[in-house]
């Protein structure tokens, strides 16, 4: 059973959703970025979504694409996001899920990446512009050969037959885009999300996170009701950029990991 | 007739290259528009339609016109420019945005959004949805709107609504990503009419077929102008390779034709200087296909350069690159310096002006043409005209030949008009010079 399998079944036992933040790795910079991954462990995190900078971040609103150029500004590489990983992940001691475009793992050859992945302690991988349909034939088989989980997303938008491809081609668990759109910050979530989740739930065999513009602990709560994890990315990830060089930037983000995991009971 | 072409695979695959790479909010939409290009492209009512449009709206068939003068000043062969130019709105890119402004409309959307590079597609796209009472957003980079100054207000009076693209390299390749975005977004009722032969399938395959009238008019008209279906050589220029494609595929099983495609040689050949995919770049997955593309070593999107803005991209279309592959096509490139010869040497022979991004494909003839031939025929897309690109021209020689003199190694480069169109300071008098 993998990390993030074992991380779910926890929480199962605990009746709440798991807690996954997300950051994009090198913002301000990868020494911060340590930081910032113990201070969503010690608010509350139960597996951390480490982003990796692209230059073409399509699937990104504003505030993840400003982080992704700073990201890039302070030299962030994929290589040096492995090391990062490889020294911390223990440390941590819980379960690594990068998100990441298709291109900087494509440029290093994905069974390549794989290996260097797990060898550093990545439990899973994301990869946002690429759908299961182009996944089958390598991506996935070369991951989950070195045992990384491979998640996928269903959006709004996504028919019985694409969930369907979905569930059977991820692992640890499935990722539901709550809106028709980029990532980022919205002040409601869309009125049929809840309605969605529940249909979308008797489809999908794993657990279901659900993640694209959930920011406050009533959202986070209004989500943990229907799904096993929510997934918080750009309200951090605005944090950390206001406060960047804030010398208690850790604090800060850990307080506010703690307001939002507070309706988790965690 | 239509000719067989080599289609993708059912999932859009031209070999290694092309497929679907998009955020999954995307792949249902691009599933149904897929469904819906195969099913309406095949309508009788909806190719009468389109046929209509592109005949007494957009004014085609463009003419095939023998360059006399030119060939005679280039000394070889004989050479024919396919005239995109005087395609309504002043290039090739009608085609394919009327193409798909029917499509969206027959499906029902009311919204289009497009990226545009040198503004031409960005225009055409306007321009479609001004005929066809479709709500249009052009996003396009802002360091393109200062290129291209005129054609942002064009697009405005057609009743458009430009964003400057202010991110990354405020190019095309921000553009493009912006209108991603936009399109994931607003997908339930908005069509985007991406303007090239990239973005993940149908669209190289539906924006070559909408182009294809290119090629297959000119085959026609080599045959009644020239006495043959078969030019010895087709060059066009290729950004994401539009209207290369629509050149080409007409002759692509006419084996006696050899093929050319034109990549931007900008300045050099370090990173960032140039947009030749293929002899700089690597295999790699950008705006939903995978193909060649100008990167670093870590997976990121290189900057690009390009004295064209509709050549300035870092990936090419993944029909070229299969068609590299199996070296039915050949790929040269252009500087910046052959370019602007180019542009200078076809306004004086032909009192033509010829688009930035076409003065590439030119530039190759004057290579070219000399060695080959007398009876020899070239033929070449003029793929649109060069108005627009008069300022950026003009300011092109400020910096970089103030005598007027665009010196790059070959003859054609100092062409005396060059230095008429570069020097204003010299007075009208000598406008009256022993150049002509």
């Amino acid at each position: 059973m993998s990390a993030i399998a074992r991380v779910f079944d926890r929480c199962r036992d605990e009746k709440r959703a798991a807690f996954i933040p997300f950051l994009t790795a090198g913002d301000p910079d990868l020494r911060k970025t340590a930081d910032l991954m113990q201070a969503f462990v010690d608010g509350g995190a139960d597996i951390i979504e480490l982003g990796v900078p692209f230059s073409d971040p399509v699937a990104d609103g504003p505030v993840i694409q400003e982080a992704s150029q700073r990201a890039l500004s302070s030299g962030t590489t994929l290589s040096a996001i492995l090391r990062l990983v490889a020294r911390q992940r223990d440390r941590l001691g819980v379960p690594i899920v990068l998100f990441t475009y298709f291109n900087p793992i494509h440029a290093r050859g994905v069974e390549n990446f794989a290996e260097q992945a797990a060898a550093s302690g990545v439990d899973a991988v994301l990869c946002v512009d690429l759908p299961p349909d182009e996944a089958t034939e390598d991506v996935v088989p070369m991951l989950r050969k070195q045992g990384l989980d491979t998640v996928f997303l269903v959006a709004p938008t996504s028919d019985k037959q694409r969930i369907k491809t979905v569930n059977a081609m991820s692992s640890g668990f499935v990722y539901y885009v709550s809106r028709t759109g980029v990532t980022g910050a919205r002040r409601e979530l869309p009125k049929e999300l809840i309605r969605e989740v529940k249909k979308l739930r008797r489809r999908i065999d794993l657990p279901l996170a659900v993640g694209f513009g959930i920011s406050t602990p009533e959202q986070v709560e209004q989500v943990a009701r229907v799904a096993e994890g929510v997934v918080v990315g750009s309200a951090l990830v605005k944090l950390i950029g206001d406060h960047a060089e804030a010398p208690d930037l850790a604090k800060k983000v850990e307080s506010k990991i703690r307001e939002l995991v507070t309706p988790l009971g965690r | 007739m239509a000719r067989p072409v080599p289609r993708p695979d059912a999932r859009g695959h031209f070999g290694p290259y092309g497929g679907r790479y998009v955020p999954e909010t995307l792949m249902a939409p691009l599933g149904e528009l897929a469904k819906a290009y195969d099913k309406y492209s095949r309508k009788r009512a909806f190719r009468n339609e389109l046929r209509d449009l592109l005949t007494h709206y957009a004014g085609r068939p463009t003419p095939l016109y023998f360059a006399e003068r030119l060939t005679q000043e280039l000394g070889g062969a004989r050479i024919y420019l396919k005239r995109e130019d005087l395609l309504h709105t002043g290039a090739h890119k009608l085609n394919n945005a009327l193409g798909q402004a029917l499509l969206a409309k027959t499906m029902g959307k009311e919204r289009v959004v497009a990226e545009t590079g040198a503004g031409q597609h960005g225009v055409a796209s306007a321009t479609a949805s001004a005929l066809l009472g479709l709500q249009c957003r052009v996003y396009m980079g802002e360091e393109d709107c200062e290129r291209q100054r005129l054609n942002v207000y064009r697009m405005r009076l057609l009743g458009a609504e430009v964003i400057p693209v202010t991110t990354g390299t405020r190019t095309l390749k921000d553009a493009t990503n912006e209108s991603l975005r936009d399109w994931a977004t607003t997908v339930r009722n908005t069509h985007y009419i991406l303007g090239s032969v990239l973005g993940p399938d149908p669209y190289p395959r539906m924006v070559r077929d909408f182009h294809r009238v290119i090629g297959e008019e000119a085959r026609r008209q080599m045959k009644k102008q020239a006495g043959t279906y078969s030019p010895d050589v087709a060059v066009a220029s290729v950004g994401g390779g539009s209207n290369a494609l629509g050149l080409f595929t007409a002759f692509l099983d006419d084996k006696k034709v050899r093929l050319i495609g034109i990549e931007a040689g900008g300045t050099g050949d370090a990173l960032g200087e140039h947009a030749a995919r293929f002899s700089g770049g690597k295999l790699g997955v950008l705006h939903g296909t995978r193909t060649w593309i100008l990167q670093d070593d870590d997976g990121q999107i290189a900057t690009t350069h390009s004295v064209s803005a509709g050549l300035d991209y870092p990936a090419v279309g993944p029909e070229h690159a299969l068609l590299k592959d199996q070296g039915r096509v050949e790929f040269a490139r252009a500087s910046d310096a052959e370019a602007v010869a180019a542009f200078h040497r076809l306004s004086a022979t032909e009192g033509i002006l010829p688009a930035l991004e076409s003065a590439h494909a030119l530039a190759h003839l004057e290579k070219l043409a000399p060695r080959m031939g007398k009876r020899a025929t070239i033929l070449v897309n003029l793929s649109g005209r060069g108005d627009k690109d008069v300022e950026s021209v003009l300011r092109w020689m400020e910096q970089h030949a103030p005598d007027g003199a665009v010196t790059h190694g070959n003859s054609a480069a100092t062409h005396p008009a060059a230095r008429k169109w570069a020097a204003p300071k010299t007075g009208p008098e000598n406008e009256d010079g022993a150049d002509r």
